[in-house]
């Protein structure tokens, strides 16, 4: 079963798009796409490298670390952009938390 | 169902605009993101409001397995990037695993609209596997006495709910589609329930649009004012309260709108479908305007030829085909004059203003025809299927 709902993104977090959503570089059109049911979605180039960072295994701090490394900004700035831009997703329902790992 | 990517809400954040939203109008028409196949007419329900044309494709027309999976590596290629398997009932075909599985090979976004009545849990798990990414089913209310009636099928509820509880044990993402009309939309709230209870992630409350079957069957069908009103305020107050939750899309009956819909989001410019025979088509119920040619995949043109160059998907693009109140109207690039096929099925010609808009000279009367109609006792229906229709017999209505 997909993850729970109604989702809270915290810095501990460890979303993940849900299956119904899949994340795609459209070769015709030169963007990434989110394909979801009767939606397509045109998520911006900073998106992209998030969602592309959520994979399940990594939680929301971490994701703000890398970013933080990687453009040298400051890091609580970008994990407030993060938590914002998630949680947004999440509210619309393109977005799910990893489930733990039974194994 | 409603009209494919043309009920986006507005953008999904700063940073996740919706792609269709991004383009102007004045920019000429891309390739579509989204096709809907209908790959059968063949269903064993006979709904009254069914989306189908009255003249139905029968089995022998319907293309081959091949040719299905022709279509699906083109549309791939030319930058389609979701499909959608519907009908009739897409599950009614032998192959549409093989289908499924071709069209995910292929890199396309899948998605399954179904009625769900010949489904086994089996062919769910085989539908997963072959890369299915959606599942849609559609309900006629939310309990067997009124679903089954609606659907002219003995146990269809039961079977549905049945299927529904599958789908999300195989772990495949779930969308409840509740048609509404006059004779169920007092059952919403429950519907609403429902979906929660079945663990959808998306509800479509979609109301009846009166073409073809729906329109043989609107006096049994047309709610009232005071209906719509309702479940208006019912989907906005489910809307805040299940953020989150669930997705509710919401599609009114345009007969009580002053503004008509940007029907596919205006003809030939986002939207085509593939009938069961092979046509491709601005819309599902565009072969009801009579003097259209349309052409067929086993033509010797490409689709996108078909679509950029055909004669029919060119008839009604854009707006140099209206004639007044349209051509000088404000709003002409906005909806683009209503619906091609509401028009042609009201006023006899396609390229008149669609008379869900206030300013054809038609609207009064037709708001004034449906409210008559609403406030009726006409229950029966006329049952949809390759007859061409069957009254229902009047001790069940």
């Amino acid at each position: 079963m997909a993850g729970p709902r109604n989702i809270s993104i915290s810095e501990a977090s460890r979303p993940v798009l849900p299956r119904h959503a899949k994340l795609k570089y459209d070769e015709t059109r030169k963007v990434w796409v989110i394909l979801a049911p009767e939606r397509v979605l045109a998520p911006d180039e900073i998106a992209v490298e998030v969602l592309q960072l959520c994979n399940g295994e990594r939680n929301v701090g971490e994701v703000a670390d890398q970013l933080a490394e990687k453009y040298a900004a400051p890091r609580e700035a970008i994990l407030a952009d993060v938590i914002a831009m998630l949680q947004d997703l999440a509210d619309k329902g393109f977005l799910t938390e990893a489930r733990e790992k039974t194994s | 169902m409603s009209d494919v990517l043309g009920n986006i809400p507005p953008g999904i954040s700063d940073s996740l605009a919706v792609l269709e939203k991004q383009r102007s109008t004045a920019e000429t028409f891309g390739i579509p993101l989204a096709v809907l196949l209908e790959i059968t007419h063949r269903c064993p329900l006979q709904c009254p409001y069914c989306s189908n044309p009255v003249e139905l494709d029968r089995s022998g027309k319907e293309l081959t397995t091949q040719e299905w999976k022709k279509v699906l590596s083109e549309l791939a290629e030319i930058g389609v990037l979701q499909v959608h398997f519907s009908g009739g009932e897409p599950t009614a075909r032998k192959d549409l695993v093989e289908l499924v599985k071709h069209a995910s090979d292929a890199g396309l976004y899948t998605n399954l609209i179904t009625s769900a009545v010949l489904l086994t849990r089996e062919k769910l798990s085989e539908l997963a596997d072959a890369g299915l990414c959606h599942v849609q089913i559609s309900f006629q209310g939310v309990e067997e006495g009124l679903a089954d009636r609606v659907a002219g099928y003995r146990n269809a509820h039961r079977k549905k709910l049945e299927v529904a509880k599958w789908t999300r044990e195989v772990d495949l993402p779930l969308t409840v589609n509740a048609v509404m009309h006059r004779q169920n939309l007092h059952q919403l709230p429950d519907i609403i329930q429902m979906a929660l209870d079945l663990d959808a992630d998306r509800l479509e409350v979609a109301n009846v649009q009166y073409y073809g079957w729906a329109l043989k069957n609107r006096a049994a069908l047309m709610p009232t004012v005071a209906q719509l009103d309702e479940c208006t305020r019912l989907v906005e107050e489910a809307r805040e309260r299940l953020k989150g939750r669930l997705t509710i899309d919401y599609v009114v009956p345009d007969y009580y709108a002053l503004r008509p819909k940007k029907c596919m989001g205006g003809w030939g410019r986002q939207f085509f479908n593939i009938s069961p025979a092979g046509k491709v088509l601005p819309c599902h119920a565009a072969e009801s305007i009579t003097g259209l040619d349309f052409e067929s995949v086993r033509s010797n043109h490409s689709i996108a030829w078909i679509w950029q160059n055909s004669e029919a998907f060119n008839r009604y693009r854009g707006t140099g085909w209206m004639k007044e109140p349209c051509r000088s109207c404000e709003f002409r690039e906005s909806d683009f004059g209503g619906c091609r096929c509401q028009a042609f099925a009201l006023t006899g010609d396609a390229a008149n203003t669609d008379p869900a808009c206030a300013l054809s000279p038609l609207h009064e009367t037709i708001f004034k025809q449906a409210e008559r109609e609403a406030e009726g006792e006409i229950n029966r229906f006329l049952y949809r299927n390759f007859a061409g229709g069957t009254l229902e017999s009047e001790n069940d209505a």
